[in-house]
């Protein structure tokens, strides 16, 4: 049910208020473009067509709002942020602000290619946003050299619409319980002009997605997190006395071994350290020699311990490019955008299917559901830790709980501060009922997946 | 400036992941002619120059504009009025130092007419924004000189790519979801001999708990045979019992509670795909009947010897089976137990790859070439990928043209359902029409795009009956097509950019299937098709 309806009420609204503004705007086209810049842009703005969205009218002021006030947000300035900088400054965005949190590393020059040898070492979104802004006359990238995080909502709230090229699924759920965080109700309706839409795309090798969310309308993150299952790690048991597989030597130095010898020092494992993947090489020769393990190769050695994913810039080219579609779609209602998944597969051929992700009923991000917490008084809260870091629909990474009792608040147990952790930790071992929780009672937990806590509620089972 | 190999390493780690040194090889060796440096052209070819293509030549006899610069990120403000090949040129070539630029400052039909062989050079040919004369002039030489050409076009919201190759192998296609060659249905003597030296039930417990299931699942389906007249479990019924038996020799403790022993239900878990029979995949079957196998001559090809060698093989040693895969896959088992298995597979791969090394040998002899003119590890690498083998043909732009040969089956039974892509494909072919008809593509100007519609439409007619299609176009999509007026939308344009590019790559390595032979891509609905035509 995507309704880009609302986006163009908004972008219609602003586009008032600015022209009650008494603001000397200079030129209109900016004075850097030239005869014919825009005109592949144009015959999709100004003349009618009978595919186009039922709000579409033709206009010659859709492109001025393109080029002098839409506000667009990238999130990530590698594989896809390049490509979707790119796709946005030549689609006629101007303003456009790039977060991200890296610096250039040598391994991303074979697909993001807004950055060079010399490069190296510096922050992605500065990098990114000088190259698009002096090969792109007029455009204004603005970088943002910090993590998601570290923005607030005055921050997000100022875009029309947010797109991302994140690698982490932890980043993408924060960045969907941001913009739902956003959403204002009156009454219990949802405001439209609240609605920032998410354009999101991810990559893996050969394959990708890209997906159209309305925060609080359509499918979010968290509706869907069953399509990413958890990434599932080696048994302790095979890593520590039965490995079968190089991978599994690899492993058993990285947990076991390095932290044992420390061979550098208190340093912890950096995967970019050549010199610490070599000796973890070398020792998991050494390990998989003791069991006749064949395999173990440096640039595997390096891939578990980094856990890397292969990529190449066709892939990135094919997701940011449809992503960056449905942004010029959703910015000036030239077509009913994506409803609202595509999955992309060019490993035989090329494979494209296009789906209506649905909203789950409860789901813990954006339903406004209170979620149940179904527990008996003698469970020890360390289930309910389990239940939250397992459970497929809530995948929580370190959930800190905490409660209200007898008028103050307490927290039972996290994870994150050393010293509160310790402090807490024997609560895992006490029952709810131990814990003074009684039934009805409302657990307030907080992780990285989402920037507000989730409320449950305790239902005692029998 | 050139990139030493550690830096090399660096750099192209995440896709030396996918195709590994070998597949890098082939592209570092690859020389990509591009003709028409458009947006869609250079989005291309900055995909193929990212991951260390060895050269590339543009072609093109056009003089870059205003609207040019607009949607391309390869041309700046100070290329209009420069010769757009050599203005492409340099922006392509600073996004990697390793890779060799060069450009040519005409049109192919030019080219062709001073140097017919021209294009005979380069691994492969890109083609982007073609008018249907070139395109089909192309398409002949490259057709008769065995150059891989890919013809690429963005209209307005739709993407559009042509493959035309006669015959393209692929030894290492990387299937998605292989199924494992176990051979438990067949054990080999090794195999069988190495069954034998388990005796289940007077094992420890911990060796019964770590035994791999593969063994679990011989020695049950030994016992099944037994009692089953040499027949193994076939329906549902069979395999439920099947893995009953199994689970029944999961090991109880004093009380008579089953223990808990994973090895067990993985072998329950597998029951179903163990039980495959083992079987010559039919795309392989259809291989070995092929002209070119049945037919060794001096100048078959590498893959043809060795797929001749390994059906000797299979009518052979391999007693109607492909060498053995020699990979197994994890599962739980304590390191020598696992590490002994796979080595008894290993080591009878070792020997069919030797097998099929003889007849490659004598295949080679019987037409007069050197023994060493195929590499022991190349046969290593055929025999291990026999299952997975693939061999895909386009039909030649000629056949998909001609009133003769035309494709109406896949044309009329794709417009039978009303959302196919196949409009697009004959909305392009019409617009084509127009553009042989009036020189000029429709709706181009904002005056134009009224009257243009009936002019196309009477394009897409004259196309319509000169190939007897009985379809309906809806007008909807002539006022569209209009609409476009040629535009070339960067967004789309980049799609098409990387799909084409790694299209390009599988020619040139080998690796990864090929589409075959026609795509669109519909950016109004992202969706897309694969016709073949």
């Amino acid at each position: 049910m995507a309704d880009a309806e609302e986006p163009e009420k908004k972008r219609r609204r602003i586009e008032d208020l600015t022209e009650k503004m008494a603001v000397d705007s200079g030129h209109r086209d900016g004075g850097c473009d030239w005869d014919g810049r825009w005109n592949h842009v144009k015959k999709f703005l100004e003349r009618p067509g009978p595919f186009t969205h039922p709000d579409f009218e033709p206009s010659t002021e859709s492109l001025q709002f393109l080029l002098e006030t839409c506000k667009i947000l990238v999130i990530g300035a590698g594989g896809l942020g390049c490509e979707l900088l790119k796709n946005l400054a030549l689609s006629g965005f101007r303003l456009i602000h790039v977060v991200d949190m890296d610096t250039i590393d040598p391994s991303n020059l074979n697909r993001q290619f807004l950055f060079r040898p010399n490069d190296v070492g510096r922050p992605k979104a500065d990098v990114a946003a000088d190259f698009i802004n002096s090969r792109v006359p007029g455009c204004k990238v603005v970088p943002h050299f910090k993590k998601i995080q570290d923005c607030d909502e005055s921050f997000y709230r100022q875009f029309h619409i947010i797109v991302c090229g994140l690698d982490s699924i932890i980043a993408r759920r924060w960045m969907n319980g941001m913009l739902i965080s956003l959403l204002s109700y009156e009454d219990g309706v949802l405001d439209p002009s609240s609605i920032i839409p998410l354009i999101d795309g991810g990559t893996e090798g050969f394959k990708g997605n890209a997906r159209v969310i309305l925060p609080g309308m359509t499918a979010c993150i968290d509706c869907t997190l069953e399509l990413y299952p958890p990434q599932i790690n080696f048994p302790m048991c095979t890593i520590a006395s039965m490995p079968r597989l190089p991978e599994h030597c690899i492993e058993y130095v990285r947990i076991l071994q390095w932290p044992k010898e420390k061979p550098f020092g208190e340093t912890s494992l950096d995967g970019d350290n050549p010199e610490h993947i070599q000796w973890v090489f070398e020792r998991s020769k050494e390990r998989a020699a003791e069991f006749n393990i064949t395999g173990v190769t440096y640039r595997l050695t390096q891939g578990v311990v980094k856990r890397i994913i292969p990529a190449v810039a066709s892939t990135n080219a094919v997701i940011a490019a449809a992503c960056a579609t449905e942004v010029f779609k959703i910015a000036t209602s030239a077509y009913i955008p994506l409803n609202n998944y595509m999955v992309f597969n060019d490993v035989d051929g090329l494979y494209t299917y296009t789906f209506e992700a649905e909203r789950k009923e409860n789901c813990s991000a954006c339903s406004q559901v209170p979620q149940d917490l179904q527990f008996p008084p003698s469970a020890k809260l360390q289930e309910v830790l389990e239940y939250l870091t397992e459970n497929a629909s809530l995948q929580m990474k370190s959930p800190a709980i905490t409660t209200t009792l007898e008028g103050k608040n307490k927290t039972l147990y996290l994870q994150s501060v050393k010293s509160i952790e310790e402090r807490t930790r024997p609560n895992l071992c006490k029952t709810l009922k131990e814990l003074g929780l009684s039934d009805g009672q409302e657990l307030a937990v907080a992780d990285i997946t989402t920037p507000q806590t989730v409320l449950f509620k305790l239902n005692f089972t029998a | 400036m050139a990139s030493t190999k550690a830096s090399k390493e660096q750099k192209y780690d995440r896709q030396l992941r996918l195709w590994g040194d070998h597949g890098q090889e082939t592209l570092e060796n690859a020389h990509v002619c591009l003709i028409n440096a458009t947006a869609t052209g250079t989005e291309i070819l900055k995909n193929l120059v990212l991951p260390g293509i060895g050269a590339f030549t543009i072609v093109d006899g056009h003089t870059v504009t205003g609207e040019d610069v607009g949607n391309n990120f390869f041309l700046s403000k100070d290329s209009i009025g420069k010769n757009r090949a050599q203005a492409a040129t340099e922006l392509l070539q600073e996004l990697n130092s390793d890779v060799s630029g060069n450009f040519v400052e005409e049109g192919p039909d030019k080219l062709l007419d001073n140097d017919s062989e021209f294009f005979h050079r380069f691994t492969i040919v890109i083609g982007v924004q073609l008018p249907e004369s070139t395109c089909l002039r192309l398409g002949s030489v490259l057709w008769s000189a065995s150059v891989p050409f890919l013809v690429c076009k963005t209209y307005g919201l739709i993407g559009y790519m042509r493959l035309v190759v006669q015959e393209h192998t692929v030894i290492e296609s990387h299937p998605d979801n292989a199924l494992e060659d176990l051979r438990l249905d067949q054990p080999y003597a090794e195999f069988q001999n190495h069954i034998k030296s388990y005796d289940l039930d007077s094992m420890e417990k911990k060796d019964h708990s770590h035994t791999p299931w593969i063994i679990i699942v011989a020695k049950y389906l030994e016992k099944w045979l037994s009692e089953h007249n040499g027949q193994p479990p076939k329906n549902y019924k069979e395999k439920e019992a099947f893995r009953q038996l199994i689970r029944e020799g999961i090991r109880k403790n004093e009380n008579g509670v089953p223990e808990d022993e994973e090895n067990f239900e993985e072998a329950i878990k597998n029951v179903n795909t163990a039980l495959n029979p083992t079987k010559i995949p039919s795309a392989v079957e259809d291989l070995f009947n092929s002209e070119q196998c049945k037919n060794i001559t001096a100048q078959s090809p590498c893959f043809w010897v060795m797929l001749r060698a390994v059906k000797e093989f299979v009518h052979n040693e391999g007693n109607g089976s492909l060498p053995v895969r020699g990979t197994i896959p994890d599962m739980i088992a304590d390191s020598q137990k696992f590490i002994n298995l796979q080595n008894v597979y290993r080591e009878k791969a070792m020997q069919d790859a030797a097998a099929v090394s003889k007849h490659v040998e004598s295949l080679l002899q019987s037409v007069g070439k050197p023994a060493e003119s195929i590499p022991e590890k190349d046969i290593k690498l055929f025999c291990k990928n026999a299952s997975f083998l693939r061999v895909v043909r386009c039909r030649s732009l000629a056949e998909e043209y001609s009133v003769d040969t035309v494709n109406k089956d896949e044309i009329t039974s794709c417009m039978d359902s009303p959302d196919s892509e196949m409009v697009f494909y004959l909305m392009l072919r019409a617009v084509d029409r127009f553009y042989q008809q009036h020189s000029r593509y429709p709706g181009v100007y904002n005056y134009q795009v009224e009257e243009d519609i009936s002019k196309l439409k009477a394009c897409v007619n004259s196309l319509l009956q000169e190939y007897s299609l009985n379809v309906n176009i809806k007008d909807d999509y002539i006022h569209e097509f209009c609409r476009y007026g040629a535009a070339e939308p960067h967004t789309v344009s980049a799609f098409l950019g990387g799909s084409a590019a790694q299209e390009a790559i599988k020619i040139i390595s080998h690796q990864f299937v090929p589409f075959n032979n026609t795509f669109i891509y519909n950016a109004m609905s992202q969706t897309s098709a694969t016709l073949r035509l």
